[in-house]
């Protein structure tokens, strides 16, 4: 026992803390990403969560195609629209105050989750977990349902690959070396305004894929983006704007933490992130792992 | 978030001879007001602006040769938006009445107003029972169901069952207590126990932890009083950590079509849940379901029926008090029976209560259903003074 909490409640909540900090983490770090590179505070990101949700269930709904080509095609989706999104209408505010296009992603999110809701409603769509994935294991302490086990899983793959992709390729020190200094960048051949088209299109196909993993926990849903975005640039501000493996920590920690304060007291399960995000913006403006600025 | 309020008004019989004396300002307006763009915006929304709106084209588009117009705006679930609304209806814009009103604490704002102005107001879509309680107004009704409603009619069927033992998930504001507290009572009444409850926020994703709280709370029923997204997310998690293969069995307190629909068969099976209306239950709500579904492209729940029924009750009473000025019509709304697909020759209690059956339903497994919508298997029917506190005992001051 641990202040009155049997210990396999515990361990359960810690489980469950980290299942939802993997989705934390796979979100943040696609903001990360999209901030570290563009300067761009991605409002947009819940919706293109939601996307990625949207794009597995219509891809089932019409096509007849199921859960796994969808974790393939439903990033790639969202992932293409965003890009060219960026390349029509968020290029063009590069130059200006970060405000316009924070404003600018902003409205996107709107537009978007306006859309969604007015053809289906907002009481969510379902979407079934995939068969191979369905039931769980019994741990003795708690049931895990097997789908659970594989988002964690999935999300750990994810975060380990893109920091791989960004930190040890090619294309990746072209991505750090653009955020660095673009004119330099540039005079040495290499097409900058690409580069960005491409990460914000990553940055927005790792929110797809968020999205398509969690269609089978959540109700697909236009709203499942803004309840969750907010929660998201807490954990983006804790961990250092623009920091990738700040994002990822600390996408897992206040995971794990919010798991506890369910544990502890409930009611403030939806605000112990920003109490969080309160003390370390006193202690270290910067975040946790962010670059004194 | 700026959204603006969209008012969109309907003229339904553009041409009325408005020198219909006894009609003020030459026509009859009535105001749909509820949520369009949140989590209700499937239980209500825009649905019951087009359920409204068929009432008064049913009824001819006319009352006492005066025009009928409905029209409608988004509260977005804040007390404070639908109170700017209801006032500016009120005062400039000549209208006899509001209708829907979704969400309990809204409800409650917008009746306050009425009664303060002498307008009639007719709820369907909040649940709380303080509206015919201790709120109650003498120009103010509730259609459709309330919190003793579901409290009886799913509390009533899983304890009868044998689910004595009872965990709460609770919706962290006033219509979650209030769904709580109705529920407990009820359960206890039946000699069964509450083994307690864990409240989570409005708007909550994630249930996992409170539903493992409730699992190893060793309860026979975890009774979700929250409602719209909040369940169905709720319903689909604990069938993931297998709470109901477990053998504990969930209440889905307030539930209806438009969510089961939303969380698909496959995770709703075996639900039971209650509703004061089922489209597929006879040849009249089957009718009426249809020409809903023909407008909308999807099938009516409690809310949309119940607004349509309120609505032509409304046009009703203006006919028999012969205006529409509010105190008669009041009085004739209190005299009529109600008598439509809706309700059978059900009667308004001194407190403003819709007295009409609820029916309890069983959602069917996958491969019960027949067609689209076809949902719910009707287990049994609670008779009205049952399913409704007795005026008498119901806290409303205007009851002698």
């Amino acid at each position: 026992m641990i202040f009155d909490i049997p210990i396999q409640a515990f361990l359960g909540q810690l489980l469950i803390g980290l299942i939802n900090g993997s989705f934390y983490a796979m979100l943040s770090l696609g903001l990360a990403i999209i901030f570290g590179l563009l300067r761009v505070i991605n409002f947009a990101h819940g919706a293109q969560y939601m996307m990625g949700a949207f794009a597995g269930y219509l891809l089932l709904a019409t096509f007849g195609i199921g859960y796994w080509p969808a974790l393939i095609l439903a990033p790639l989706i969202v992932g293409l629209a965003s890009a060219v999104i960026e390349r029509l209408m968020l290029s063009r505010l590069y130059n200006l105050d970060h405000l316009y296009g924070l404003l600018f992603t902003f409205g996107l999110a709107l537009v978007i989750e306006g859309t969604f809701r007015y053809y289906y409603g907002s009481s969510g769509q379902p979407y079934a977990v995939p068969s191979a994935l369905a039931g769980g294991y019994n741990l003795g302490f708690m049931f895990l349902p097997k789908y659970r086990g594989w988002v964690v899983l999935a999300s750990l793959l994810v975060c380990l690959g893109t920091w791989l992709l960004i930190e040890k390729t090619k294309l990746g020190s072209y991505l750090r070396a653009a955020t660095e200094n673009p004119t330099l960048v540039r005079a040495f051949g290499i097409n900058v305004p690409l580069l960005l088209t491409f990460t914000y299109g990553l940055g927005a196909g790792l929110a797809g894929l968020a999205g398509i993993l969690a269609a089978p926990v959540y109700q697909v849903s236009p709203l499942m983006g803004s309840n969750l975005i907010i929660v998201v640039f807490a954990v983006v501000v804790v961990g250092g704007m623009g920091s990738i493996l700040g994002a990822v920590i600390t996408g897992y920690l206040l995971g794990l933490l919010e798991g506890l304060t369910k544990v502890f007291y409930p009611e403030a399960s939806n605000i112990v992130i920003f109490v969080v995000m309160a003390i370390v913006l006193l202690i270290r403006p910067a975040g946790l792992m962010g670059k004194e600025a | 978030m700026m959204r603006s309020a969209i008012a969109v008004a309907v003229l339904i019989a553009g041409t009325g001879s408005a020198s219909a004396a006894e009609i003020s300002d030459g026509k009859v307006k009535i105001g749909i007001l509820n949520d369009q763009s949140g989590v209700y915006a499937d239980f209500g929304g825009k649905w019951s602006f087009e359920a409204a709106k068929m009432a008064a084209e049913d009824f001819g588009g006319k009352v006492l040769g005066a025009p009928i117009e409905v029209i409608t705006a988004d509260h977005q679930n804040k007390p404070d938006i639908a109170s700017n609304i209801a006032r500016q209806w009120y005062d400039r814009e000549q209208v006899d009445s509001i209708m829907e009103l979704t969400t309990s604490s809204v409800a409650l704002a917008v009746q306050g107003i009425s009664k303060e102005k002498k307008k009639i107001d007719l709820v369907t879509g909040a649940a709380t029972a303080e509206l015919t309680g201790k709120q109650c107004s003498p120009y103010g009704f509730h259609w459709a169901y309330d919190t003793h409603a579901l409290a009886v009619g799913t509390g009533g069927a899983l304890v009868s069952q044998g689910g004595d033992n009872w965990y709460f998930l609770t919706a962290d504001y006033a219509f979650g207590y209030s769904l709580e507290e109705q529920t407990s009572k009820f359960v206890k009444s039946k000699g069964g126990k509450v083994l307690g409850s864990v409240r989570h926020p409005l708007s909550n994703t994630d249930y996992s932890s409170f539903l493992l709280q409730a699992q190893s709370s060793g309860a026979e029923v975890i009774g979700l009083a929250n409602a719209g997204l909040d369940t169905s997310n709720a319903i689909k998690q604990a069938a993931e950590f297998g709470i109901v293969a477990g053998g504990q069995r969930l209440a889905a307190l307030l539930f209806t079509l438009a969510e089961v629909h939303g969380l698909g068969l496959e995770s709703a099976q075996g639900l039971t849940l209650t509703e004061s209306f089922y489209w597929n239950r006879d040849d009249k709500s089957r009718e009426f379901g249809r020409r809903f579904f023909e407008r909308t492209g999807r099938m009516p729940n409690m809310i949309h029926a119940g607004t349509y029924s309120g609505v032509l009750q409304y046009l009703k009473a203006i006919e028999k008090a012969g205006t529409d000025a509010t105190e008669p019509v009041a009085k004739a709304m209190h005299e009529m029976p109600v008598d439509d697909f809706f309700a059978n020759g059900a009667r308004v209690g001194a407190n403003g209560r819709l007295i009409s059956d609820v029916y309890l339903m069983e959602v069917k497994k996958p491969d019960e259903s027949k067609e689209p919508w076809d949902y719910y298997k009707v287990l049994a029917t609670v008779p009205g003074a049952e399913a409704y506190l007795d005026p008498a005992e119901s806290g409303c001051e205007l009851v002698k």
